[in-house]
C-alpha cells in the first residue's frame, strides 16, 4: 500500500474517531479509556507479524514480549471495561424507573 | 506447520480488517449511553477477535509455539488483573495498560528495524522511528504514572534543577539521532537505534516525574493518546491498516480527553507538562488562622435531613478513604426521608477522566444521579445543602473571584452558591495545589473534620435515628 493511501486512511480514521468519541459522556470516560486500552491492544497484530520473521533468540524474545503485552491489553482491557459497565447498567433499587416494555433504546 | 491451503490472501485479510473497524467504531459509538455501552464493548471485542484471527490465518505467520506462549501468558495476566483490580485502582491499571501498549510498539519497531534491508524507503523508516520514540516515551512515562498512582514513588512533584533544559536537550538529541539513522538507512547502526530507544525512555521518565497527583487525569489521557499514535505509526511501518485505524481511533480518544481535562483545569497541556504545579505544596504561605465554623456529624445529619435538596460533591479524598459505599448509604438515608440527593461531578474530580463516576457506580449510585458540573451549577442557588467530600480545589471560589490565584479561571462546582455548605475534610490543610480555599471560611460553611468514610457512616446512622 502506498504512503498516500495510508495517510488518507489515517486522516479519515482520525475524523471518525473525533466524531464518535466526542459524543461519549463524561460519566463514561473511564470505561472509554479502558476500552481504548483494549483497542490499542491491536499492536498484538504487529507482534504476530514480526515474530514470523524473527531469526534469532533476541528477536524471538522481543516478539514474545510484544505478543504478551498486546494480549494483556486486549483481554484485560475488554474484561475490565465490562466489569465497569456492568456497574452502570445493573438495575436494582429503582425498578419503577425502568421504562415500559418496548421502550428499550436500541440505538 | 503449514496452513497454506487455508491461508487468507491480502484481499480477504483487508475485508476482515474492514469488518473489524466497523465493529470497533460501532462498539465505541454504543459507549455513548450506559444502557448500550456494555453491548458495545463486546461488539468492539468481537472486532478485535476477527482482526486477530484473520492475521493468524495469513501465511506470513510462523513460530507458532512462541505465538501460543505469548497469547496464553498474556491472556492469563489480563484475566487475573481485570478481575482483581479495585475500582479505586483503575487509574493505575489504565496507566499500566497504556505502558504495555507503548512498550509493545517500541519492541515491534525494534524488530522491524533489525529487518530493514535495502529497498526500505523513508516512508517505512520514518514510521519505525516515530513508533520507537513515542512507544518508548509512553512505556516509561506510563510506568512512572503507575508508580505514582500506586504510591511506589512519591506522588508529589519531583523536580531536578534545569529539568526543562535537560528535556529539551534530550528531545533535540533524539531527533538528531533519528536524522542520522534515516540518512544512513541502507546500513543503519543498531547501537544508535538503541540509543534512541533509551533516550526516549529517559524523556518519558523526565516528563512524567515532575507531574503531581492532581494533574494525573491529563497525563493519563495524554499517554493514552501517545500509545494510540505509536500503534498507528507501527501500522505505517508494517503496512497494516488495522493498526493504523485502531491506533488512530485511540489517538483521537486520548487527544479529546486530554483537551477536556486541560480545559477543566483552565491550563494548557504544555503548562501541565512543564510547570509541574499540581503536587508541590506551593510553600505554606498564609498559615494565619482564620475563623471557621466547625460542626459534628449529629449537626450535619440534622442539616441534611431537614433539607429539600442536597448535592454531594465528591473528590479524590473520597476515593482515598474508600468512602463511596458509606456516602451512598448516607444518600439512601436521606432519600428515604424524601430529600432529593444528587452528585456533582467535576471533570477532574478523580485521578483519571470519569473516575469518580465509576467509584459511585460501584456503590450502586444511579447513573441519572451523577450530574456533570455544567448541568448542576445552575441548580446550586436552589440547593439547600451542598456537602463536599474530599474535594477542595474544584470548589474554590477563588477560581472565579481572584485573578491572581493559581487556579484563576478554572471552572468549579459553585457550592458557594448553595444555601448551606458542609465540608468533610481531615483538617484545614490546603489541597494539592496548595491554595487556601475561601469556601472554608464562608459564613454558611460548616467544617466537619473527619475521615470521609467515618463521617458518612456517622451521619447516616444519625439520620436514621432522627
Amino acid at each position: 500500500m502506498d504512503a498516500v493511501t495510508e495517510i488518507t486512511i489515517f486522516v479519515l480514521a482520525a475524523l471518525v474517531g473525533f466524531e464518535v468519541i466526542s459524543k461519549v459522556p463524561a460519566t463514561l470516560h473511564t470505561p472509554l479509556m479502558s476500552q481504548t486500552n483494549a483497542i490499542h491492544g491491536i499492536v498484538l497484530l504487529g507482534g504476530l507479524l514480526v515474530i514470523g520473521f524473527a531469526d534469532n533468540p533476541l528477536e524471538d524474545a522481543i516478539g514474545v514480549i510484544a505478543i504478551i503485552f498486546g494480549t494483556v491489553n486486549i483481554v484485560g482491557g475488554f474484561l475490565v471495561t465490562d466489569r465497569m459497565l456492568a456497574m452502570f447498567t445493573r438495575k436494582k433499587s429503582r425498578p419503577k424507573s425502568e421504562p415500559p416494555s418496548g421502550g428499550e433504546d436500541s440505538s | 506447520m503449514t496452513l497454506g491451503a487455508l491461508a487468507l490472501d491480502s484481499d480477504a485479510l483487508a475485508v476482515c480488517y474492514i469488518v473489524a473497524f466497523v465493529l470497533f467504531i460501532f462498539g465505541v459509538r454504543q459507549g455513548t449511553h450506559p444502557r448500550t455501552a456494555r453491548r458495545g464493548n463486546w461488539i468492539a471485542a468481537g472486532g478485535m477477535a476477527i482482526a486477530v484471527a484473520a492475521t493468524l490465518a495469513t501465511d506470513v505467520i510462523g513460530n507458532w509455539p512462541l505465538i501460543a506462549t505469548g497469547l496464553i501468558i498474556g491472556t492469563a495476566i489480563g484475566v487475573v488483573a481485570s478481575i482483581r483490580v479495585q475500582m479505586t485502582e483503575m487509574p493505575q491499571l489504565v496507566a499500566l495498560y497504556n505502558g504495555l501498549g507503548g512498550g509493545a510498539v517500541a519492541l515491534i519497531a525494534w524488530s522491524e528495524f533489525r529487518h530493514v534491508s535495502e529497498g526500505f524507503g523513508l516512508e517505512e523508516f520514518i514510521p519505525i522511528l516515530f513508533a520507537t520514540v513515542i512507544g518508548s516515551v509512553s512505556f516509561w512515562g506510563s510506568n512512572v504514572a503507575f508508580g505514582k498512582l500506586q504510591g511506589l514513588i512519591s506522588g508529589a512533584s519531583v523536580k531536578l534543577p534545569g529539568q526543562q533544559v535537560i528535556n529539551a536537550l534530550l528531545l533535540v538529541g533524539i531527533i538528531a539521532l533519528c536524522v542520522v539513522l534515516a540518512v544512513d538507512r541502507d546500513s543503519p547502526s543498531e547501537g544508535l537505534f538503541i540509543a534512541v530507544l533509551v533516550a526516549a525512555g529517559v524523556l518519558g521518565l523526565m516528563v512524567v516525574l515532575p507531574i503531581g497527583g492532581a494533574d494525573m487525569p491529563v497525563v493519563i489521557s495524554l499517554l493514552n493518546a501517545c500509545t494510540g499514535l505509536a500503534a498507528a505509526g507501527a501500522g505505517f511501518a508494517l503496512d497494516n491498516i488495522a493498526l493504523i485505524v485502531a491506533g488512530t481511533l485511540v489517538g483521537s480518544s486520548g487527544t479529546i480527553l486530554t483537551l477536556e481535562m486541560a480545559t477543566a483545569m483552565n491550563r494548557s497541556v504544555g503548562n501541565i507538562l512543564f510547570a509541574g504545579f499540581g503536587g508541590a505544596p506551593v510553600g505554606s504561605g498564609s498559615s494565619e488562622q482564620r475563623p471557621h465554623t466547625s460542626i459534628g456529624s449529629q449537626d450535619a445529619a440534622i442539616m441534611l435531613a431537614y433539607a429539600d435538596s442536597v448535592v454531594i460533591v465528591p473528590g479524590y479524598g473520597l476515593a482515598v478513604a474508600q468512602a463511596q459505599h458509606a456516602i451512598k448509604e448516607m444518600a439512601d438515608a436521606l432519600g428515604q426521608r424524601g430529600v432529593t440527593v444528587r452528585y456533582a461531578i467535576h471533570p477532574v474530580a478523580g485521578r483519571m477522566p470519569g473516575h469518580m463516576n465509576v467509584l459511585l457506580a460501584e456503590a450502586d449510585v444511579e447513573y441519572e444521579d451523577l450530574v456533570e458540573m455544567d448541568d448542576i451549577n445552575p441548580d446550586m442557588p436552589q440547593t439547600d445543602v451542598a456537602i463536599v467530600v474530599g474535594a477542595n480545589d474544584v470548589t474554590n471560589p477563588a477560581a472565579k473571584t481572584d485573578p491572581n490565584s493559581p487556579i484563576a479561571g478554572m471552572p468549579i462546582i459553585e457550592v458557594d452558591q448553595a444555601r448551606q455548605v458542609i465540608v468533610i475534610k481531615r483538617s484545614m490543610s490546603p489541597g494539592f495545589a496548595g491554595i487556601d480555599n475561601d469556601l472554608f471560611y464562608d459564613d454558611k460553611t460548616s467544617m466537619l473534620f473527619s475521615d470521609a468514610k467515618a463521617a458518612a457512616n456517622e451521619i447516616a446512622s444519625a439520620i436514621a435515628e432522627l
